[in-house]
């Protein structure tokens, strides 16, 4: 109930700062964490319950930025429809690596999927009617009547995913699944010797955080009014996916929006006061300090404090 | 469980290897470090499909299933070393195993009844329970999922020889309830108390088939292929 609450509030707050009078930049900066929320929770999906590392956010990502590109170009297929076959199309796409891939274990899995990035990346440079290696302009239909300017409707329409997809990833934590990807995360061979489908589950979880990948993406062509596959299939996405998670904690639904807002507004930051290319390297540290002093992120540092205050009175 | 028979592996571990557990009955499968105890079990479960020779299921072939089908059709496994899931709850580690069909005898209650301790500590994560705790949970994970053949390997290992005990208690309650057990230990006292029938394994050749019985008055035969004992 009280989660529920939650989303009914955040969608609330999401709509009503669109249509109050904030500073436009605070859109454009808002939309990018939202976007990170989703893909976080995607590859938490995969990554964190199941424990299969997933490289390839940025194919998933940039397949759902394409499949808009190409709608809109090819029907002027409406933006809900432009996110709906995003996510189909990187489901799919998830549903095929998984299939080719999930029989490898550990790191072996994790190398397959960054050739999946370089495969998509190559298949679309080479692609004309997209744009090819150049891009692809873009020019956006009017934004509803409701909204001042089209990037506060692509906030709120952000905002929306990001709650979707959490909420899908709660679902699945709490439900049989979870538990089952969880008993393949601690232990593949004892959960397929107590009957856990495991390959089923892991394809399910695949396609699922593939789907919302691409979902994420999917908005991106009408944000930037532009797509060009080197930004798009950046692996920057991959690296900030997992590494969002990691900071907040993989183990709870929670885990992976902590991370996202706070390292995605702190990349926001940085990008204003100091640099645009310095966002790498804050990403690298910050990772490395979490995983040397808060191994299982701020939640493992929330419960531990939690722990250690109940133990002392 | 009708018969056993498997040879494969690029380095033959197993040599025809036949043996059965009967219904309701328990077979210990005995035989030093390297004789293709493990094996025989990783063949029956599926993680080594036999090269050659059939498995049997109550004369279903199971043999070349995948791991998950053997489980769900009625093969209880507990590994050796445990292996629970530690960082899912005792509750959830005996969920993920649960199968429940016409026949099924067990569920979380009886489980419970049967293991006092893992109810009191149901919403702990498995990774903070002792070693015997955690044997405990491995046997119910097991026989939640109602398999009609428990294959146990070394459920006795690294245990203190109090809980050794209580294993042993807890062999000894399923075998009257009727489960049929296929054990395979290192501890042989314990395996011949148990067992009905034993087979001796010896550099992947069954070396000996009887009654525990038999074994147990042959004291030439446990010093020949089980030495140091």
């Amino acid at each position: 109930m009280k989660f529920w609450i939650g989303v009914a509030a955040t969608v609330a707050l999401a709509a009503g700062l669109a249509l109050s009078g904030t500073n436009e930049y605070f859109f454009y900066a808002g939309y990018v964490v939202l976007q990170f929320v989703v893909l976080a929770t995607a590859w938490n999906i995969l990554g964190g319950y199941a424990g299969y590392v997933n490289f390839g956010t940025a194919a998933f990502f940039g397949i759902g930025a394409y499949t808009a590109v190409v709608l809109f170009k090819a029907v002027g297929a409406p933006l809900g429809v432009q996110i709906l076959a995003a996510a189909c199309a990187s489901g799919l796409l998830g549903f095929g690596t998984g299939l080719l891939t999930l029989r490898l274990r550990g790191i072996f899995f994790s190398i397959a999927t960054v050739a999946v990035i370089f495969i998509m990346h190559t298949a679309i440079v080479n692609w004309r009617y997209v744009g090819g290696a150049t891009g692809v302009q873009l020019l956006r239909p009017p934004a509803m009547p409701l909204f001042d300017s089209y990037t506060r409707m692509l906030f709120v329409v952000m905002a929306v995913l990001a709650v979707a997809g959490v909420c899908i990833a709660r679902y699945i934590e709490v439900s049989w699944i979870g538990r089952g990807l969880r008993a393949i995360r601690d232990s593949e061979e004892a959960a397929e010797c107590s009957g856990v489908p495991t390959l089923k589950l892991k394809l399910f979880a695949c396609t699922v955080s593939g789907a919302l990948m691409g979902a994420a993406g999917a908005p991106l062509p009408m944000y930037m009014s532009f797509l060009e596959p080197a930004s798009s299939f950046d692996l920057n996405y991959s690296v900030s996916a997992l590494a969002m998670p990691m900071i907040g904690g993989t183990s709870h639904w929670l885990g992976p929006v902590i991370g996202a807002i706070l390292l995605g507004s702190v990349q926001q930051i940085v990008t204003v006061t100091i640099s645009n290319e310095i966002n790498v390297l804050v990403v690298g540290v910050l990772l490395v300090v979490f995983v040397v002093a808060a191994p299982d992120g701020v939640l493992g540092l929330l419960r531990k404090l939690k722990w250690l205050h109940r133990s002392s009175r | 469980m009708q018969g056993v028979d498997a040879l494969y592996g690029d380095s033959h571990v197993l040599h025809g290897i036949s043996f059965e557990v009967g219904a309701g009955r328990v077979l210990a499968l005995l035989g030093r470090n390297g004789a293709g105890k493990t094996t025989c079990m990783s063949a029956i479960i599926g993680f080594l499909p036999p090269r050659k020779g059939a498995i049997r299921l109550f004369g279903e072939p199971i043999a070349g299933l995948a791991p998950e089908r053997i489980a769900r059709k009625g093969v209880g496994f507990v590994p050796q070393g445990r292996r629970i899931f530690p960082t899912l709850t005792v509750r959830e580690n005996l969920r993920v195993s649960e199968r429940r069909s016409a026949s099924s005898v067990w569920n979380l209650a009886r489980v419970f009844e049967l293991f006092p301790q893992l109810e009191e500590r149901a919403e702990q994560v498995a990774g903070s329970l002792s070693g015997g705790e955690q044997q405990m949970l491995a046997i119910a994970r097991a026989l939640m999922g109602n398999p009609r053949v428990l294959l146990m390997d070394e459920p006795s290992e690294g245990l203190a020889p109090l809980i050794v005990a209580e294993v042993g208690r807890t062999i000894a309650r399923l075998k009257d309830e009727g489960q049929s057990i296929l054990l395979v230990e290192q501890n042989v006292r314990l395996a011949l108390e148990l067992a009905d029938e034993v087979v001796i394994l010896n550099t992947g050749r069954v070396a000996f088939t009887g009654s525990a019985g038999e074994a147990r008055g042959n004291e030439a035969l446990i010093t020949q292929h089980l030495g140091v004992f």
